[in-house]
């Protein structure tokens, strides 16, 4: 279990802060920023996520919403501005720690490990949770046997939330490219983060596949009760499963709010339809 | 590409671990009976131990090469610490320890742990680098290890272990013994290497290296190899496993250097320079990264065909060089792999 730190309350930042009062948010960043090759690619970028909440990044290409998943799992260094984890400062904390701190998750191009197979991909990501030792792997000591029985079955029960228990010992550079991407959000579940960040999970996905898609993120969702951030350009996907929605555009948050207050957001729809001639 | 074939990979692996287990042991048995019946020549006799030497080294390089995907070019450089140290210590135990084989399992320990302690230590530096970059400063390290010996001087007398560097300035006691002169390395080594002990030695690296494998550390090499970035949000420590992979490499390097060197009665530093990393690499490059049999029969084949060549005098290595290039081009033909795996005895019916 990880241990709860004390939370200061942020609402100013919550996107639905009548909602967020309530629950002890996973993620609070405050004035977020990073300089890129002298562009500030994010700035000023202020975000509060409840528990269980599922929060929604859009904006078009190049409008830092990558940047804000790479500051978060510290690919990145902010050169300004706090990010609370459960209440706690991740300052100085490096990809690993994070991800053992309970942020996991999936790329905008597909990084899986391409020649394990599907459940070594799993199993890989419960690397911190086993405990035996080099030496009792080396001897097939019992700890060894009864850790990878485990782990083998954990592997197959998380793999089965997506159907995919027959393809474990698959190469996972052969899946399919949708069964490659629910491998991804299998893979960062593995790791039992509070908040999974899913960085365009619907690219190249066909209406059906994204209808599948979103089904499983709920299911995700319900089972595991755990927050999730997502960056997607579908937006059906996007209004049909956020509770709340934050739209960047050249760094800068330009809208916060519930779905439909994003729809009718003049200010969105200027950054993705641009402005009408007078 | 089936999926039944694709199902079938766990078993496929579980079965080629099975083969290579058991064309080591049938090897052996061969050469053993060959051996004792007198139908081995007097220099395929005296070939038999470095052959296994060379089966360990090539095993241990594919760990960091082949399973942990990082270009090493100094692990002769490990061999010799092994070397040295596990010769040094079996002539400092040769009164103590009456039994060859007890003294030479015991000194091919020493030998494991010091090149281990060395892996570590030019671990620390070397693994912070990717690719070329660390090719380039593992060779670097080969170099110094081998300079280092070079010019090393260790002695035994009355009051204990002496110890200088370039020149020797130990200034031992009567009867003291000098054991490693510098660039004279160390002679009057007692030749206790055997043939069994080179087996039991293959067999125990083939176990390290394959359970380690199949393990979370093995996951997580490969993981590592396969993408450093996604190992990362996975929560892999890249530096540990990293780290892990070198020292288990480096240490049964160690080892097979201890076996190597009391094959001969004199050893020096030079024997194991840049040509000997790199023969060890081409063992690992020719039976293909990650696949220890083909490592095996490599080095074997390798090791006895510049023997083999003596009759053609000073054609040899012209020939040897094209053999290597002839079957480097063969073995990554895809037409001449399908007619090989057609011949394979072992394979399923299903996969055809």
């Amino acid at each position: 279990m990880r241990t709860k730190t004390k939370y200061i309350p942020v609402p100013s930042n919550a996107i639905l802060p009548e909602r967020d009062a309530a629950r002890e948010p996973v993620l609070e960043c405050v004035n977020l920023g990073i300089m890129l090759g002298g562009i500030k690619a994010v700035d000023n970028f202020n975000l509060t996520v409840g528990r269980t909440e599922i929060v929604g990044l859009i904006g078009p290409n190049g409008a830092g919403k990558t940047t804000v998943f790479n500051l978060l799992t510290k690919v990145y260094h902010p050169t300004t501005g706090t990010i609370l984890l459960n209440g706690k400062d991740t300052h100085g904390m490096t990809t690993v720690q994070v991800n053992r701190a309970g942020i996991a998750r999936t790329f905008q191009n597909i990084r899986l490990f391409k020649n394990l197979s599907v459940a070594d991909n799993v199993k890989a990501a419960m690397n911190n949770d086993m405990r035996y030792n080099m030496l009792s792997a080396i001897l097939r000591l019992p700890g060894y046997r009864r850790e990878e029985i485990a782990a083998h079955r954990r592997a197959l029960k998380l793999l089965s939330i997506f159907d995919m228990q027959n393809m474990a010992d698959v190469p996972a550079g052969s899946l399919p490219y949708g069964a490659q991407r629910r491998l991804e959000i299998v893979r960062a579940l593995a790791t039992n983060p509070c908040l999974l960040l899913l960085d365009e999970p619907a690219a190249g996905m066909n209406p059906s596949e994204t209808a599948e898609l979103l089904d499983s993120i709920r299911k995700v969702h319900e089972m595991f009760q755990i927050a999730i951030i997502l960056i997607e350009h579908d937006m059906s996907l996007v209004m049909n499963i956020c509770d709340g929605i934050c739209v960047l555009n050249f760094g800068q948050v330009i809208a916060k709010g519930t779905p439909d207050e994003i729809q009718s957001n003049p200010a969105v729809i200027e950054a993705y339809l641009g402005r009408r001639k007078e | 590409m089936t999926m039944k074939r694709l199902i079938n990979l766990k078993r496929t692996e579980a079965r080629r671990i099975f083969i290579t287990y058991s064309a080591v042991v049938i090897a052996y048995v061969i050469f053993q009976v060959m051996s004792s019946s007198g139908f081995l020549s007097s220099s395929m006799r005296g070939m038999l131990v470095p052959i296994c030497a060379y089966m360990v080294m090539a095993v241990s390089l594919n760990l960091v090469v082949g399973i942990s995907g990082e270009l090493s070019l100094g692990h002769a450089g490990f061999m010799s610490i092994g070397a040295f140290s596990g010769v040094a210590s079996a002539i400092l135990m040769q009164s103590t320890i009456t039994n060859a084989p007890v003294r030479l399992a015991l000194a091919m320990i020493v030998g494991a742990i010091f090149a281990a302690i060395a892996g570590f230590l030019i671990g620390i530096p070397v693994l912070r680098l990717k690719g070329d970059y660390l090719a380039i400063v593992t060779l670097a390290f080969g170099e110094i290890i081998k300079s280092i010996l070079n010019n090393f001087y260790f002695g035994v007398d009355a009051q204990g272990l002496h110890f200088s560097m370039l020149t020797d300035t130990t200034r031992l006691l009567k009867g003291g013994r000098l054991i490693i002169r510098g660039p004279m390395g160390i002679s009057g080594i007692m030749k206790i290497a055997t043939f069994p002990m080179g087996f039991i030695l293959v067999m125990i690296s083939l176990m390290v290296v394959f359970n380690l494998v199949n393990s979370r550390s093995g996951r997580a090499f490969m993981a590592i190899r396969d993408d450093r970035i996604a190992a990362e949000s996975i929560g892999l420590d890249i530096t540990k496993y990293k780290m892990m992979a070198f020292v288990t490499s480096a240490a049964l390097a160690g080892a097979a250097g201890a076996l190597f060197a009391m094959n001969y009665s004199t050893i020096v530093a030079n024997k194991f320079d840049f040509n000997t990393s790199i023969l060890i690499l081409v063992f690992v490059v020719l039976g293909g990264q990650g696949n220890m049999l083909g490592s095996i029969i490599a080095a074997a084949a390798l090791t006895v065909l510049p023997e083999k060549l003596r009759g053609f005098s000073d054609y040899r290595m012209l020939l040897y060089a094209i053999i290597l290039i002839v079957t480097m081009l063969g073995t990554n033909n895809a037409e001449i792999r399908e007619f090989f795996t057609k011949l394979n005895p072992f394979r399923r019916k299903e996969e055809a």
